[in-house]
């Protein structure tokens, strides 16, 4: 029998149909298993295992793997999650199976360490996992300054910190940075211009755009602090001066001892409170500050700033 | 459905049985007996783990071989024994062949996957010497890998509807491929860009969904499944069926036979 139109319209139709069905059905699927993936994570024994498993299409897999491990970061740190239970093994997975993917490295040691809401709380699992890499890339500088920072921030061991730079130093074309850190260790830990240079170095040494964003808030944050502390000594100076506390930044400035009123990295002016503290206008923009809080302040979950990441969160 | 459907879907399942495709139900019953003898032996403490994923592993790839090697061919072996203008001279439609073809092989998939289900639920009961609650779960494993199948057939039939048969076989397995990886997929079209961001959401939608349909490492662990899953899988197997399906009846309508 012949082909008709009448065939044709009704299969034509059908298929469109079954089209925008499936895609709608699909979209909801989506939002079933949300997380089924990555879960698989858990059913696996070992990274090992994998690697085995992927017949020798490793790279593949591992670009795979790797995908998911931002993704999760992304998706639980956008839900304000405090749990990042398969963020380890993702990335340990993704890591044995191309064990010369820096980035992911990088992206372990500065969202393993921290405690939540800003990573997995697991510093010696991010140690581990960036020996690893220097044990695979032992030319590959920024794992040693990545290692230094993990033992300098989360875990506090200066000298650790200290002989990770130092190893790093010695790295055909290592950042200079590595040396000076290195050298000024033991003088100058735990001050703020030794934070600030290392989370400058991280900002220049990564083109991951949620490390990147990670180190610009944290760089906003010292910024914050000092601000705040070299304004509470002009106000203590000031109240030497006159026997009081200045009413506003204007009495500063009457004074000579400010040239304006000062502002945050954002460029909103600070606050001046009761009994000479200084303030931000908005704590929430700074999620990292140790100074300038209002009283009885209670940190809300925060995001990085899209503007930061260079792109949207999915 | 038209009595010329059933009759050609009921040939397409003899033919295949004729073909001694279920004689890979041997080759099955042979792994899953040594899995179950060796598995004791080489993997204390998750005998049953091993059983379960070893054996809905094997039905899942028996069963695509299949599909695929069989669906590719309903078409391409018509055409070059002739029988297919026999049976096109008679009152019967190009579409009745199809859908017909489909639902022969895709019958014939479902009798293999029975027997194959019985075989790993025998091995169960040999290496636990007994059913667990979570066990039942394996049978939605099971109706999933179907699903899979069907999907897969209706795939291989599209394919078969233009090209050669080497280039069918090398689409449709590049396709149940891709389809595992599907979820990635529209992961990493969620994370491009601009324009790339689009075409990469289109394919990844057009692809078929393969991964939602695989839950063996879940069921192993004795994992429920929702509800909400079993049908939303149910309808969207049905749909991409139907599409794929659709789709061969078109290209198959205007293939010039002569």
């Amino acid at each position: 029998m012949k082909p008709s139109a009448r065939i044709t319209a009704i299969f034509t139709l059908v298929l469109l149909v079954c089209l925008m069905l499936s895609c709608f059905i699909l979209r909801h699927l989506d939002s079933l298993r949300s997380q089924a993936t990555l879960e698989e994570v858990l059913y696996i024994p070992s990274p090992k295992v994998v690697k085995r498993l992927s017949l020798g299409y490793d790279g593949l897999l591992a670009d795979v793997y790797w995908t998911r491990a931002v993704q999760y970061f992304g998706t639980k740190h956008h839900l304000d999650s405090q749990d990042y239970r398969l963020l380890a093994p993702l990335l340990e997975i993704t890591t044995t199976l191309d064990p010369h993917l820096i980035v992911a490295y990088e992206f372990g040691a500065s969202f393993l360490a921290p405690p939540p809401p800003n990573g997995a709380a697991l510093a010696q699992r991010a140690v581990q996992l960036v020996e690893y890499g220097i044990s695979n890339n032992p030319d590959e500088w920024r794992l040693y300054y990545n290692l230094g920072f993990i033992y300098y921030m989360e875990l506090k061991d200066y000298a650790k910190a200290a002989d990770a730079f130092a190893r790093g130093s010695k790295v055909p074309n290592a950042h200079p940075a590595l040396r000076i850190m290195a050298a000024q260790m033991a003088q100058h830990a735990g001050e703020l211009q030794m934070a600030r240079m290392m989370w400058t170095t991280t900002y220049q040494s990564t083109q991951d755009p949620n490390v990147r964003a990670n180190a610009i808030t944290h760089l906003r944050a010292l910024q914050v602090d000092e601000d705040v502390t070299a304004l509470e000594n002009l106000i203590s100076d000031y109240r030497q001066k006159t026997g009081q506390f200045p009413s506003s930044f204007a009495d500063l400035q009457a004074l000579g001892m400010l040239r304006a009123v000062p502002v945050d990295p954002f460029g909103n002016p600070y606050k001046l409170a009761p009994a000479g503290r200084v303030e931000v206008g908005e704590p929430d923009d700074f999620p990292f500050i140790t100074k300038g809080t209002p009283p009885g302040y209670v940190p809300r979950p925060f995001k990085f700033r899209a503007s930061d990441l260079g792109t949207s969160w999915r | 459905m038209s009595a010329r459907v059933v009759h050609i879907a009921a040939n397409t399942f003899r033919e295949a049985v004729r073909d001694r495709v279920l004689y890979n139900l041997i080759a099955f019953a042979l792994l899953m007996s040594a899995a179950a003898v060796l598995v004791g032996q080489i993997s204390i403490g998750i005998e049953r783990l091993v059983v379960v994923n070893l054996g809905l592993t094997a039905v899942s790839l028996f069963g695509v071989v299949i599909a695929v090697i069989i669906g590719i061919s309903l078409v391409s072996k018509e055409i070059e024994k002739r029988t297919l203008y026999t049976v096109l001279s008679r009152p019967v439609y190009r579409w009745e062949f199809i859908v017909g073809k489909f639902f022969g092989l895709a019958g014939t998939l479902v009798v293999n996957t029975l027997f194959m289900a019985i075989g790993v639920f025998a091995a169960l009961l040999y290496v636990g010497h007994g059913f667990q609650s979570g066990d039942g779960w394996i049978v939605v494993a099971f109706y999933f890998i179907i699903l899979q199948f069907i999907v897969m057939t209706a795939l291989a039939l599209l394919f078969s509807s233009f090209s050669s048969p080497l280039l069918s076989a090398v689409f449709a397995f590049s396709l149940f491929v891709i389809g595992s990886f599907a979820e990635d997929l529209r992961g990493f079209a969620g994370m491009a860009q601009g324009l790339s961001r689009w075409l990469a959401t289109a394919a990844a939608y057009l692809v078929p969904n393969l991964s939602s349909l695989n839950i063996i490492s879940s069921v192993a662990h004795q994992q429920p499944v929702s509800t909400q899953l079993i049908f939303s899988n149910t309808l969207y197997a049905l749909m991409y069926t139907g599409m794929a399906l659709c789709g061969a009846v078109l290209i198959f309508e205007r293939r010039n036979l002569k």
